[in-house]
């Protein structure tokens, strides 16, 4: 019996894991020739951005993709980050699971994805060709040269050449596999998901050289680079059986009190002492003597015991500013009529993991009317690709009716139709995946709850400017009257009758019956021209506040005439409108200074004190200066209808028989 | 052409129409004109003068609304232009006026109907007519053949004595655009009836039949749907020399809709129907009884012919028995006819058979 199992044993070799990795291949997301494709650039580049943020450098990054024969291709992604030490390189790049910062929780690209050795790996597999990696560090006058391959049974990488070479570059690594995919253009290709990722780091620049057609080079938006995210340790909430268990076996700590302290985030030596009591664990005990009961009884203290939440400021979230920026940059030529300011929500928890959920609406211009809204999905600034339909972020989206928000949506469910982009992105230092592909957000309740607030926040900017536009449209006509068609008629009656030209006034503004309010902003380099014109269109004199949302500490004292009255925290400048006569219109003009035309392109204005119905041109103040926009009014009362009481329009509504003399 | 006095009641209409726009805005207040609604619904038989005229109800043209105020402009651009024409003794017609809004900018009118549509709303609420404003239309008058003396004055102020069978040609004597007593008098008539048949088709065959020698008829020829001066003569036939009227025409609802016009108004005219209507006109046919017992070639109804009929239904015009009869009939049977469809029986039949049968019935002829 024992020489069967001896044979046995002979036969059971150890799986070696490049082997797992040929039979799983689509976890690892080579499984389809252009998901191949992209997934080798994906890695590249997310290392790239990483090392460089690291750094504490703008990313400059080139992305090279040409086609080598029918199925095989070369791929290469060159940064200007750091450089990798001589040392690492073969670790980093020929060496599964090394390094992959399995145990740390911050908010970082590479977490999701197995590494960029499983590219080294997949490229053997399928072209039999070498990596090539070239790599400079700033201190150096020349860069390390090397071509690798991975050692699939030992998992150890085999060097076959190494060399110093003259690189222009100051700094940074180069990275060449030969991979068997497929390029294709239109979604899910190369191009869109670098586009994805220009528009998320708007920091980084760009430039793609692909297989046929044009370079294409997306510059960088914004010349900051995001403060690195910091590793925190793991919040106590989150943390599971087995790897309390292997925390516990590895720790250098040598009582539970000083474990639970050092491994975790939020437990002081008080209550590290309260969990061990409570569980019924000696707070003395040496936790790599833990059993696997007392683990059990320490997770279920854990649950009972008060336990700050965790610290939020390891996250770098992409903010308002720059998504928009992000989004116009790379729109670029598509005429968009306008961008939703967007929305980056408070950070939350899940599970021990703190998140934040931002969002970007861009709407109309040229966008298509036709086709259902485009969604873009990011998780730490990685653009999700696959798996649409899976995605919280996009069940979120099914799940507003967004009717209510300008956009088509059959029974006010599913994906809405119209000219919009909705971007979607989640950061945090540890991401719910639905699986090990990662390219769906697991539907958990308080990011699904969080993602469907940031979503109808924005909408509701989108609604606002929608329904500014369409009152807008309807004031024009009347502009048209009053300003052209009226004055004629008088001249010409006048005219007629031999009379002096009358006075319009009166007829105006009971034809208008408005405040319209006009509001430009002038950009000059790095000063803005602020002029708001205020029109009573109104047969009676108006009073109300006006209050915009402005950097007073800009604002040029020469160029301001008529003085605020009020100057708040957060930008909340008011004025007074005292008793504008009919017919009278009153000016506000001032200059910001040190301000760039990106900075402050549109004027944010409000009024309070007068019936939402009669003003045109902008908003009411909700509530009590609450920006949140969670609170704005629902619209104002409906126009009262034209024309008098029961009076029928001649013009319209005719019935002509034809036929008739 | 000489101003008369008409011409200047009309620059004193139209310049009151500009004052209470004028003192409108002058108020402060939104202008508008309140003008008779010119709808099927809105009309109604006078008595008094057995035609139908525009009833109470009033549309307002107001500038508070864009389409409202464009028209506001079109009327002071158009109120100034007549009245210049007038002060100038000149006349246009209404095609010029059309043409010449293109110079008015935003004045400007879309449509030629538009134009010509803004000239009735001024008749409408000055109480002029439109000759008044020398304003005329592009369509001809009539055709006139019968034993009837005008007295004719032409465009150089000669007085022209005219018999309208010895002293014209076989297409007879052209009706001119202006029918009114300086411009047309009657002199002498030796005729017993007036006959206004539609086609030109059957006019012809009438004149060459010799039908107003045998029956003492004076034939008109309608061309169509009849022109203001085509039907102001008739009246005017009527009323001087009185001789009753009857109308032949094709048997479908558009021919029943011209014997209306001429005989009780149009509604689109509905305010000058005293001048143009002769309301004790007769129809002759082609009838859909006349269909049946004559045993007319025929068409189908098509869907607008359905339509008209059907609309004629709630045509107030169309309410007497004789009307509700026929109208119910034609629908019945889905057919019309053609006035020349009696040629069936040969070119004669008409006028030996046809015609005296009938206007016997009638009474017209003894």
């Amino acid at each position: 019996m024992s020489s069967i199992a001896h044979e046995l044993a002979k036969k059971q070799k150890e799986i070696a894991v490049s082997e797992f990795f040929e039979k799983n291949k689509q976890i690892l997301g080579f499984d389809s020739l252009t998901r191949a494709l992209i997934t080798t650039v994906k890695e590249a580049v997310d290392n790239s951005l990483d090392a460089c943020e690291d750094a504490g450098v703008l990313p400059d990054l080139l992305v090279q993709v040409e086609k080598i024969d029918n199925t095989e291709y070369r791929v290469t992604v060159e940064d200007n980050g750091p450089g990798i030490v001589k040392k690492q390189v073969p670790n980093v790049f020929a060496r599964l699971l090394y390094g992959s910062r399995f145990h740390t929780r911050a908010q970082r690209r590479g977490q999701q994805g197995i590494g960029v050795s499983a590219v080294v790996m997949y490229g053997q597999l399928t072209t039999g060709k070498a990596t090539k990696v070239k790599s400079k560090i700033s201190d150096e006058d020349t860069a390390y040269q090397c071509e690798l391959i991975l050692d699939t049974r030992k998992n150890k990488p085999d060097m076959i050449s190494e060399d110093r070479v003259i690189w222009e570059r100051p700094h940074g690594t180069s990275f060449q596999v030969h991979v068997k995919g497929k390029y294709v253009t239109g979604k899910q290709s190369v191009f869109e998901y670098l586009k994805g990722v220009a528009i998320v780091n708007p920091h980084a620049r760009i430039t793609f050289i692909p297989p046929e057609g044009n370079t294409v080079v997306f510059e960088r938006a914004s010349e900051q680079v995001p403060p690195p995210t910091k590793e925190i340790n793991p919040h106590p909430e989150g943390v599971e059986l087995g790897e309390l268990l292997s925390m516990a076996k590895y720790t250098e700590s040598l009582k539970m009190t000083s474990f639970l302290n050092t491994e975790f985030s939020r437990i002081s030596y008080r209550v590290a002492r309260e969990i061990c009591e409570l569980a019924g664990v000696p707070p003395d005990q040496k936790p790599s003597q833990l059993t696997l009961e007392q683990a059990g009884a320490i997770l279920e203290s854990i649950k009972k015991v008060k336990i700050m939440a965790p610290e939020t400021d390891c996250l770098s979230p992409i903010g308002e500013t720059l998504i928009r920026k992000g989004l116009k940059n790379v729109l670029g030529s598509i005429k968009a009529e306008f961008y939703a300011p967007p929305v980056t929500r408070e950070p939350r928890v899940f599970a021990g993991n703190p998140f934040i959920v931002e969002v970007g609406i861009v709407y109309g211009g040229q966008l298509n009317k036709e086709e259902p809204v485009q969604i873009l999905r990011f998780a730490n600034r990685v653009p999700l690709m696959y798996q649409q339909g899976a995605c919280a972020i996009t069940q979120s989206i099914e799940a507003v009716d967004w009717r209510r928000y300008g956009l088509e949506q059959r029974g006010g469910q599913g994906i809405p139709f119209g000219p919009a982009i909705i971007l979607v992105h989640v950061a945090s230092t540890k991401i719910p995946f639905t699986s090990e592909s990662k390219e769906a957000v697991a539907n958990v309740p308080e990011i699904r709850e969080e993602i469907e607030l940031a979503l109808k926040a924005c909408a509701r900017r989108l609604k606002t400017h929608l329904n500014k536009a369409a009152k807008r449209s309807k004031t024009k006509v009347k502009f048209e009257i009053v300003q052209d068609i009226i004055p004629m008629i008088a001249e010409k009656s006048a005219k007629i009758v031999g009379k002096p030209v009358p006075k319009l006034s009166g007829t105006i503004t009971k034809i208008m019956n408005v405040v319209w309010i006009d509001d430009d902003v002038q950009s000059e380099k790095n000063r803005q021209h602020v002029s708001v014109k205020i029109y009573n269109y109104t047969p009676k004199s108006q009073s109300f506040h006006l209050h915009m949302l402005v950097p007073y500490d800009k604002i040029d004292p020469k160029t301001l005439k008529e003085k605020p009255i009020e100057m708040r925290d957060g930008n909340k400048v008011t004025w007074d409108i005292k008793r504008l006569a009919s017919t009278e219109i009153f000016e506000l003009n001032f200059d910001l200074v040190g301000v760039s035309a990106e900075q402050y392109d549109e004027n944010e204005i409000y009024v309070s004190g007068i019936d939402p119905a009669s003003v045109i041109g902008v908003e009411v103040l909700p509530g009590d200066w609450d920006l949140e926009h969670l609170k704005i009014t629902e619209e104002g009362p409906e126009e009262p209808a034209e024309g008098e009481e029961g009076e029928v329009d001649y013009d319209e509504g005719a019935e002509v028989i034809n036929n008739e003399e | 052409m000489k101003n008369d006095e008409r011409h200047q009641k009309a620059v004193e209409k139209l310049t009151e129409l500009a004052g209470s726009v004028y003192d409108q805005i002058d108020d402060g207040k939104i202008p508008k004109m309140m003008i008779p609604l010119r709808t099927k619904t809105n009309i109604r038989f006078d008595p008094k003068t057995a035609v139908w005229k525009y009833g109470k109800a009033m549309g307002a043209r107001s500038a508070k609304k864009l389409t409202g105020a464009q028209m506001l402009l079109r009327t002071m651009y158009m109120l100034e232009f007549i009245e210049d024409m007038i002060k100038e003794e000149k006349s246009s017609t209404l095609r010029e006026m059309y043409y010449i809004s293109e110079g008015w900018a935003k004045a400007k009118f879309s449509a030629q109907d538009e134009s010509n549509m803004l000239a009735e709303d001024l008749e409408i609420i000055t109480n002029c007519m439109r000759e008044d404003f020398k304003l005329r239309p592009e369509e001809d008058g009539a055709r006139v053949m019968g034993n009837i003396t005008i007295q004719e004055t032409d465009r150089k102020g000669k007085k022209k004595k005219i018999n309208c069978r010895d002293d014209v040609g076989d297409s007879g004597y052209g009706i001119p655009y202006n029918v009114e007593k300086e411009k047309i008098q009657f002199i002498d008539c030796d005729a017993d009836f007036v006959i206004a048949i539609e086609t030109g088709g059957m006019f012809d065959r009438l004149v060459e039949n010799k039908f107003d020698e045998d029956a003492h008829a004076v034939l008109v020829h309608l061309k169509g749907q009849p022109a203001r001066s085509t039907r102001r003569f008739i009246k005017r036939v009527n009323e001087e020399m009185k001789l009753p009227v009857c109308t032949f025409t094709d048997g479908d609802p558009w021919s029943f809709r011209i014997h209306a016009s001429l005989a009780y108004g149009a509604i689109k005219t509905a305010h000058l129907s005293e001048y143009l209507a002769s309301p004790t006109a007769e129809f002759i046919g082609i009838t859909a009884s006349d269909i049946l017992n004559y045993e007319l070639p025929t068409d189908k109804l098509n869907d607008k012919d359905i339509q008209a009929l059907n609309a004629e239904k709630t045509d107030p015009r169309f309410k007497d028995e004789f009307w509700k009869h026929e109208i119910d009939l034609m629908l019945e049977i889905g057919k019309k006819a053609e006035q020349q469809a009696l040629a069936k029986y040969g070119l004669d039949y008409v006028t030996d058979t046809y015609l005296p049968e009938k206007l016997t019935e009638m009474g017209i002829i003894k």
